[in-house]
């Protein structure tokens, strides 16, 4: 069994204990890369099938071509869509990014996640992204203020996950937590999972982490295939959330928002 | 193509001796750090006032770098000359020794950082433990902060001659001495560096050959089919096989298989299939049992004890058990060998066997509180061959599982002498004590089963003649029974006692004069029986018979309800009964 496989087959049997284990459970998908990973993850773990809703939020300043591919699959693939529109009057980076991603994305969240009462959510989170989500469990549970008590998270060994909600209101299940931004690029490629444009290099640009219009920047890029993409990754030493620029407001910026609820 | 191969290491050894410093290193020297880390690290202890603390790049948390100390695992990839790392950096503080089983659990081989001056403490040892029970059999130990004994080649043969068979290596990782490059301060050491040893770990093959183990993990009905889930955690399995379901002991066959190792099966035969079942190969079965040995790390905040009951998972596996038997605790609470017993038969394999279904997690109120490996068991099914067959569950199958005695209770006295009272604060009592018990009195007897009677002689005759009877299916089933009635009548009692075997019956004379009890009166019977609005009503217009060799009396007028409770409690003890 090869590296890809291994990486697959951890994340279908969490996708599978979460879907044993938790009542009123949904993924979070935004169409980039992760989610799209996890979608075609779900797929292959449930036999076809996405037994549970996607639950897509919009700001406001979402890229165009992720609300065409969303909708393409929803209807492809038959998916139980729920888009999650905020109605912050006012509300953009201006305010101050971190501001504005508490209010449009977090807050936001906080109330999908009352409304459905979903008991567990998917995240296409990876412990490569930022030293924060180095040290997520796969099973992380999330308090009635959606608070990430990462001072005292339980262990997790032996695919045994903390699945019982002893005082905690939903749990964060990360099933690509031990995938690398190069191991989606190359399961991608193999699998041929449907991905935006914007990640493939055009005029010498592309897209290497996605989020809203006016806080993510392109790279100079001519990676136009998975393949060089993952060439380009090899040789960088540029991190995937610098081109996102509420991470930079300060030492501690991201922190806070994951303390706070933030995927 | 370049290889995607990638081995997962944790870092471990005690808190301070520079596991977050190492990694942070190891990148640095490697030319491995991101863009600007460098800055941003400085950045971050110079608002501090801190000298350069390389242990920032994986302490992602504000309070890791404010304390100075790994609180969590972190995971930090890193690419060698050969291949991938997965650099697992493991806090060394006591307090997280759960987040150190977390990294380690995952891990295939491991570095063990010594600090030279301070030598092997605590957690080393700890560490060394907790990996030798993972399995984890790759360990490089790398003698750290040789600047502070002044590179003396003496400080680490002495340290090195406790690991005698293992690569050991003297290092700064401060100073980065044996980290990438050979150091020029230990002119003496001629082996590989850290990084060399990193490159040295083997990728652990999966064993071939081994059994089919296919836990069973949920069923799924998404349309007429009815797939049977789950993960191959060893073996293999092809369409037709005849297949066991253990510890159900229920054949199949494979009608069809979709996947690779997480796969969905359908099967030829209609049978009922359900989570945590072990699908093997009939010639091939798992150990199935409800007691097994195992070595055990403990990371609960009490102490480790014998009879607590805890959940047990073992694969999908979900089951209450206890611990029978404690031994070899190491000082610090958190290492035994242990006996376990399950509440029903489990099915497993013995570590060496199956690693995947011979090592369990124990949960403790909803979090996991340790976890072991299981060293021996012995199938119930091929020892005894009865458990399968269909013989009768006896009462003493009950009552060794119950661990007390069934037993029945029986409180005599007038209306309001105290029974009720007592009655409840005994079945209170007991239920603490992990007892299984159950109080018979007027409310749940008279209402229902006994509704048609009323209270003349025959009648009161009838109802302790069915209360003695529905208590002693209790006793038969284990149960320790309460029964709260006056039943006034000697023959009647005696009746009831004599529909179980000697022993099991404990009269109890729950005393209080007849005037006590008219002054108590707090439903206001006496009253009514007094002023002939209830006919025969006990020591007004019906007699009572007081009995002549009750097992206990109880003087409810000089003795609280709850000195009463220690007093049965106590005869039950002293007989045997819990």
């Amino acid at each position: 069994m090869n590296h890809l496989d291994r990486l697959e087959e951890q994340s279908i049997f969490i996708l599978r204990e979460a879907f044993h284990k938790i009542e009123r459970l949904a993924m979070l998908w935004s169409a980039g890369k992760d989610s799209q990973t996890i979608l075609w993850l779900v797929r292959k773990a449930f036999f076809g099938r996405v037994p549970f809703p996607a639950v897509f939020m919009e700001t406001g300043f979402d890229m165009p071509e992720l609300i065409a591919l969303r909708d393409r699959l929803a209807k492809e693939w038959n998916l139980n869509l729920i888009v999650a529109r905020n109605n912050v009057e006012g509300m953009n980076p201006s305010k101050g990014r971190v501001v504005c991603c508490s209010a449009l994305l977090k807050e936001n969240l906080k109330k999908i996640v009352a409304r459905h009462n979903f008991g567990g959510l998917i995240v296409g989170v990876r412990r490569d992204e930022d030293p924060t989500r180095a040290k997520e469990r796969y099973f992380s549970p999330r308090d009635a203020h959606m608070e990430w008590h990462v001072e005292d998270q339980p262990p997790e060994l032996w695919d045994q996950f903390n699945t019982d909600l002893a005082g905690s209101v939903h749990l964060r299940v990360h099933p690509l937590l031990h995938w690398t931004e190069s191991d989606i690029w190359e399961y991608a490629e193999r699998e041929q999972i449907p991905m935006a444009q914007l990640y493939f290099a055009r005029h010498g640009k592309r897209h290497r982490s996605l989020g809203c219009v006016p806080c993510t920047s392109a790279i100079e890029s001519d990676a136009d295939t998975p393949a060089k993409i993952r060439a380009e990754l090899r040789a960088t030493k540029k991190s995937e959330r610098s081109v996102r620029a509420q991470d930079q407001e300060s030492e501690d910026a991201f922190e806070k928002l994951r303390r706070d609820g933030y995927m | 193509m370049h290889s995607t191969e990638q081995l997962r290491i944790v870092i471990a050894g005690h808190v301070d001796h520079g596991k977050s410093t190492f990694i942070g290193r190891l990148f640095h020297d490697t030319g491995s750090l991101p863009e600007g880390k460098f800055e941003q690290i400085q950045a971050a202890c110079e608002r501090r006032g801190v000298p350069f603390e390389w242990a920032f790049l994986t302490d992602g948390l504000q309070a890791e770098r404010d304390q100075n100390v790994t609180i969590d695992t972190g995971h930090i990839w890193f690419r060698t000359p050969r291949r991938r790392c997965v650099l697992i950096d493991a806090p060394g503080h006591k307090e997280f020794l759960k987040n150190m089983v977390t990294g380690a659990a995952g891990a295939e081989a491991a570095l063990l950082l010594i600090d030279a001056v301070e030598g092997v403490r605590e957690q080393t040892r700890q560490h060394e433990q907790l990996l030798q029970l993972l399995g984890i059999k790759q360990v490089v130990v790398l003698v750290n902060k040789m600047d502070r004994c002044g590179f003396r080649v003496d400080v680490f043969r002495r340290l090195a001659a406790g690991y005698p068979g293992k690569l050991v290596i003297p290092i700064c990782a401060k100073t980065g001495d044996n980290i990438a490059a050979k150091s020029a301060n230990m002119p003496w050491y001629d082996g590989p560096t850290a990084l060399e040893a990193l490159d040295g770990f083997e990728s652990p093959e999966p064993p071939a050959n081994l059994p089919l183990r296919l836990p069973v993990q949920d069923i799924y009905r998404f349309d007429n089919r009815r797939i049977v889930a789950g993960r191959i955690e060893s073996g293999a399995l092809r369409v037709g096989d005849r297949i066991l379901f253990s510890p159900r002991h229920k054949l199949g066959t494979v009608q069809s298989l979709e996947g690779r190792q997480s796969v969905g099966i359908t099967l030829a035969e209609q049978i009922f299939v359900e989570r945590g079942q072990i699908i093997s190969h009939e010639h091939d079965a798992p150990l199935v049992a409800d007691v097994f040995s195992a070595k055990l790390f403990w990371l609960g905040k009490q102490k480790l004890d014998i009879g607590r009951r805890l959940k047990l998972k073992l694969v999908t596996q979900e089951i209450e058990c206890h611990i029978e038997s404690l031994s070899n605790i190491t000082d610090d609470g958190a290492f035994a060998d242990v006996a376990i017993r399950t509440k029903r038969p489990i099915a497993f394999d013995t570590h060496d066997r199956v690693a995947a279904t011979g090592r369990f997690v124990l949960v403790d109120q909803h979090r996991v509180c340790g976890g072991g490996i299981i060293t021996k068991g012995e199938s119930i099914e091929r020892s005894q061959n009865v458990f399968w067959t269909e013989t009768e569950v006896s009462r003493a199958d009950r009552e060794r599982r119950n661990k007390h005695k069934g037993t029945v209770v029986w409180l005599t006295g007038l209306s309001a002498s105290g029974k009720s009272t007592i009655a409840s604060a005994l079945e209170r009592e007991l239920f603490a004590l992990g007892m299984h018990t159950y109080v018979l009195d007027g409310d749940n007897i008279r209402h229902g089963l006994s509704a048609n009677l009323g209270f003349r002689p025959d009648d009161r005759t009838e109802n302790i003649r069915r209360v003695g009877e529905v208590a002693k299916l209790f006793c038969d089933a284990g149960i320790i029974v309460v029964v709260a009635f006056i039943s006034p009548y000697r023959d009647d009692r005696r009746l009831a006692r004599s529909l179980v075997d000697e022993g099991d019956f404990v009269e109890v004379h729950v005393n209080a004069s007849l005037a006590a009890c008219e002054r108590r009166d707090k439903k206001g019977l006496y009253r009514k029986a007094r002023a002939g609005e209830i006919a025969n009503f006990t020591g007004v217009s019906a007699p009572y018979e007081p009995p002549e060799h009750a097992e206990i009396v109880l003087d409810t007028e000089r003795h609280t309800p709850a000195e009463c409770v220690e007093q049965i409690l106590r005869h039950l003890q002293d007989n045997g009964r819990i």
